[in-house]
């Protein structure tokens, strides 16, 4: 009753000021949070205690992002890949807020965060096996990954129920939904983090904004100033982070987890740039400057991050030219796997639909063998088909 | 003029522009970019920005948003970037574009087209490659076409964006840039719910639409050489209205008919044709209709899609398990 005294909750105070009863868009884009600024300097006092060990993994991971990127455009030019999507010049977003997740984490992926899902202990071959559209590359629950929502804005409901689930288990994990910029223009996007807001879901809403999605720049996404901010209207918190500053995003990430594991639903955005193309599909000079990309290429994070460890004085501890050795290595195993990896037979397309073969699957899938024993030269036709 | 598919419907798009002025192109990344297949290209720089524009990543709001401009008298040309991604627009079409005119009895209507690529065997990632066309023809109001030659595409989208009610253009993608043939230059149109006879033939009916229909005629081809038979393949172009005469007269003729999609086969438009055969000709039917279709699966990703899509050798085989099959009435 008492309660009711003052009013519903919802309702407010009053006031005679139409000013004060505006919410406005903010004037300005709001700050990010950085720690390292764009030549490497920063401030002692502000640097997370994070071990030098740490700091040179950081630097490898992002290094194998470079290479995995690299090698696989080229790949893909050789007609070895299917389309990719590079994630060249957000390496310190993806790897900064993977590295900052516990172990028990589920990541959500939405398919330009290869390094993430590394972290979360998916094998590197596996990660070209998807690029080359083979299912099986999916069977990373055991990494607590869910498989990459190529659908826009899909995964984010269904990451909401899955960590309201790790809620009502009591679980102290989370879950990490990586996403872009266009994302929350999606229904999916907009219901499932309101519906998270509401069940206390502990859902990280990750967001490397890279600038663009595909040729619409961020300003044609949305009019609002941030992604961070649109929390607000779901009545969750929002960060706004340097995005090619890998400690400044490890940093957010590991202060708003906590949040997260509290129940709170929380938006990290990571403001970047995406230097390649969108996939390889993609002619990006339809759309942008090479000013623009030169502008971003002087502030990319994986040398921003070298300048750091320079001024720490853990670079004498390092010797870049074999971690990248290393990583290209890494590589060539992960291709040489890839490559033996066995191609099952048709039956896998029908195999898992549902826990039960039904019997009309059976049977087109028994017509199919016998056709394709009947047909061999079947096998030819799709071997040569002009692939678009 | 010799030209691809996709080609065609710039051409289509640009000729109703310049035609109407009320005719608005929108979607994603259709405008500076030309879209991903450049449907599009050069539109924006023709007509303007206000005339062609890209649009949030939503295609909740393409779709919906069309209906409320169509109500203005407007000409929405919205594209849906791959049909795989149409599912989110479902309901604005279920709910609102396909029933404006019956629930306004007659008041408002949506006359809009929304353009969508189609189907599988471009490599493309996942959800990149379905064809749900049974599940839009599905839906009372909404009209669905699927041409498959570069001169059809131009016809069906001209009279798409002039009809007065809402329709779905599905583009088959794997035939963007397959083939060039000639288009009539400047104005052309095919009529909605006709479907075109591409080689007449005594002995069987087949039947297809969109992307399988080069394929089905390579089949057909082989099969008359190989057995001495004549086949008539009926290419529909429009699935809903569906155009039921032709199919009828022609396997009232034949005897026997085989249809061939590249959508699963439980519920597919396959479905609706065999239905349809059984009340307009069941009796003179000699053998059960064929199908030849996807699986009831998911459409794979590309390391198997091609292993789901129909063809030609599986498509032949359906049409000779109809030519050999017996019970008919
Ligand atoms: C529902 C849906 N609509 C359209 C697409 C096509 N598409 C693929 S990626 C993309 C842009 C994504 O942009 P953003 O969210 O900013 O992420 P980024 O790719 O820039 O990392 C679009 C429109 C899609 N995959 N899903």
């Amino acid at each position: 009753m008492s309660q009711l005294d003052e009013g519903p909750a919802y309702l407010g105070a009053a006031s005679e000021s139409l000013a004060e009863c505006t919410i406005s868009e903010p004037e300005r884009t709001p700050p990010r949070y950085q720690i390292v600024d764009a030549d490497g300097s920063y401030d002692e006092s502000q640097v997370p205690a994070i071990g030098d060990e740490e700091l040179i993994d950081l630097y490898r991971w992002m290094v194998l992002q470079q290479v995995v990127d690299d090698r696989m455009v080229k790949l893909q030019r050789r007609g070895e890949m299917g389309t990719y999507a590079s994630v060249r010049g957000q390496e310190a977003s993806v790897v900064g807020c993977a590295f900052a997740l516990e172990d028990d984490d589920w990541l959500f992926p939405y398919g330009r965060e290869g390094a993430a899902e590394l972290i979360q202990g998916m094998p590197l071959r596996d990660l070209l096996l998807y690029w080359r559209g083979v299912e099986d590359a999916n069977k990373q629950a055991a990494n607590n990954t869910f498989p990459p929502a190529i659908a826009i804005g899909t995964h984010i409901p269904v990451g909401v129920g899955f960590a309201w689930g790790m809620r009502l288990d009591d679980d102290d994990a989370i879950a990490a939904l990586y996403h872009g910029d266009g994302h929350p223009s999606t229904g999916e996007y907009q219901a499932g983090v309101n519906f998270g807001s509401v069940v206390d879901a502990p859902a990280l809403l990750f967001c490397p904004n890279n600038g663009y999605s595909i040729s619409a720049s961020f300003e044609q996404q949305t009019r609002a100033k941030s992604v961070a901010q649109k929390g607000i209207a779901w009545g969750i918190d929002g960060i706004r982070v340097d995005g090619n500053d890998v400690l400044a995003v490890y940093d957010a990430v590991k202060t708003a987890r906590e949040h997260v594991a509290d129940g709170n639903p929380t938006i990290v955005e990571a403001v970047t740039y995406r230097l390649d193309a969108h996939t390889t599909n993609d002619d990006p000079s339809r759309y942008r400057d090479q000013a623009e990309v030169d502008w971003w290429e002087d502030r990319e994070p994986v040398g921003r991050f070298e300048s750091f460890l320079q001024q720490r004085g853990v670079w004498d501890d390092i010797d870049p030219a074999a971690i990248r050795e290393e990583a290209n290595e890494q590589f060539d195993e992960a291709k040489a796997a890839a490559d033996a990896f066995e191609k099952r037979d048709v039956s896998e397309m029908f195999e898992y639909l549902y826990d039960d073969l039904p019997p009309e699957l059976e049977r087109q899938l028994k017509d199919f063998e016998s056709f394709l024993e009947a047909r061999p030269d079947a096998y030819d036709y799709i071997e040569h088909r002009p692939k678009g | 003029m010799n030209a691809t598919l996709v080609e065609a419907v710039n051409d289509a798009l640009r000729v109703a522009m310049a035609d109407d002025d009320h005719v608005v192109v929108y979607g994603e990344d259709v405008a500076q970019q030309g879209g991903v297949f450049r449907a599009t290209e050069g539109l924006k720089d023709e007509y303007g920005g206000e005339r062609v524009l890209d649009t949030p990543i939503t295609e909740i709001a393409i779709a919906g948003s069309a209906v409320g401009l169509a109500m203005r008298g407007y000409r929405p040309v919205a594209e849906i970037q791959f049909s795989g991604f149409i599912p989110p627009a479902f309901n604005q079409l279920v709910s609102m574009a396909s029933r404006i005119r019956w629930r306004t009895r007659g008041e408002l209507t949506a006359p809009m087209v929304i353009r969508a690529p189609y189907g599988g065997g471009v490599r493309a990632l996942e959800h990149h490659s379905e064809s749900l066309e049974a599940a839009y023809a599905h839906i009372p109001g909404l009209q669905v076409v699927v041409p498959s030659t570069p001169a059809d595409t131009k016809g069906l989208l001209l009279s798409a964006i002039r009809d007065p009610d809402p329709v779905l253009v599905l583009e088959p993608k794997r035939l963007y840039r397959s083939f060039r043939d000639e288009v009539p230059e400047g104005e052309h149109t095919v009529p909605i719910g006709e479907a075109a006879v591409r080689t007449e033939g005594e002995d069987i009916t087949v039947i297809s639409w969109g992307a399988t229909m080069p394929d089905t005629l390579a089949a057909a081809e082989t099969l008359e050489e190989e057995r001495d038979v004549s086949i008539e393949v009926i290419d529909l172009r429009s699935i809903s209205p569906l155009d039921r005469e032709t199919v009828l007269e022609s396997v009232r003729k034949t005897g026997r008919a085989a249809i061939v999609h590249e959508a699963a086969k439980t519920g597919g438009f396959a479905a609706e044709l065999v239905a349809t055969i059984n009340e307009g000709a069941l009796m003179h039917l000699e053998a059960p209709v064929g199908r030849i279709t996807g699986f009831d699966v998911p459409m794979p990703m590309l390391a198997m899609e091609d292993f789901y899509l129909p063809n030609p050798p599986r498509i032949e085989e359906g049409i000779k398990d109809v030519l050999d099959g017996e019970g008919g009435v």
